[in-house]
């Protein structure tokens, strides 16, 4: 789990990881993955997010070995910042732009599970509903029409938010998007800060347990 | 050195959120009529090279799939 200036989730990421296995940080100038079998990009900030969220970060030493990873078929996951970064660095389609509404929101939200043949969602149940946390104020997912359109069809469309939950504007309610190899995954939500009863749901734990089944079928 | 200058600006038909909140901040300041505010980034450099600044704009200062950005090197405007 790479590290940026700024970074702030990358404990309760640690935390969620550990549930499955072993998870260490790994430092943002750093080009050594350390052998891991997953990579989870956290949330919170990174390098003042200058320019566009994630803008910076896409091009630091450590996400030019994730992208190698990544090409190779290595389980990705890009929460919140996490999301925008792999956007920005052309791993994930799309981008995220400001909430359509200019606020930052900070609540749970429900998730649809709109695909089970990712990485990342193998353990959960297509159409299982997640309620997981959000809060960012760039979160609205948008791409050009075609590539909407492309993405929809090959089934990349991974979370939704649940019916009437959309609150940021996100196209399409996409809460969340998988790349081609299936392997790189993004969402808004935070599934690491909902691992532990208590506070209030471990839904967020399917995700990290997705990655113990191994090669989907 | 070439000065340059570019502007970025959100794609049409994008919603700019920051255009929306000044349009609807001008009427208590008591300016009607105003419409359609769109609210981009200038960014300015010196480049001793200005040909390399078009691959600065797509890999780094915008992003292609959202904005546009216009490039103006020495005041006069250079194609995009």
């Amino acid at each position: 789990m790479p590290q940026f200036p700024g970074s702030c989730d990358e404990v309760d990421a640690l935390l969620a990881a550990g549930h499955v296995g072993d998870a260490e940080l790994l430092w943002h100038r750093d080009r050594d993955l350390k052998g891991v079998d997953a990579v989870v990009v956290p949330g919170g900030f990174s390098y003042g997010d200058y320019l566009r969220a994630g803008a910076i970060a896409g091009l630091s030493p450590v996400m030019d070995a994730i992208a190698d990873f990544a090409r190779d078929g290595g389980p990705v996951l890009g929460i919140c910042n996490g999301f925008q970064v792999l956007c920005a660095a052309g791993l994930l389609p799309g981008a995220l732009l400001q909430n359509a509404d200019r606020r930052f929101v900070s609540r749970q939200v429900q998730l649809s599970v709109e695909t089970t043949e990712t990485d990342w969602t193998a353990a959960a149940t297509e159409g299982q509903l997640l309620s997981i946390p959000a809060k960012h104020q760039s979160g609205r997912w948008w791409a050009p029409s075609e590539l909407h359109a492309e993405i929809a069809d090959q089934d990349q469309i991974v979370f939704r938010y649940a019916a009437g939950g959309n609150f940021n504007g996100s196209l399409d309610d996409v809460a969340g998007v998988c790349n081609e190899g299936r392997n790189v995954v993004g969402l808004m939500p935070h599934p690491e800060h909902a691992v532990d009863a208590l506070t209030g749901s471990t839904d967020g734990l399917v995700l990290f347990r997705s990655l113990l089944q191994g090669a989907r079928a | 050195m070439p000065h340059v200058r570019i502007l970025i600006r959100p794609k049409a038909g994008i919603l700019d959120p920051q255009g929306t909140a000044v349009e609807q901040a001008l009427p208590q300041l008591g300016f009607e009529g105003v419409s359609d505010v769109r609210i981009g980034r200038l960014v300015e450099l010196d480049a001793a090279d200005a040909s390399e600044v078009a691959a600065i704009c797509d890999k780094l200062l915008a992003n292609p799939l959202i904005e546009d950005y216009e490039i103006q090197v020495d005041g006069a405007a250079v194609a995009g």
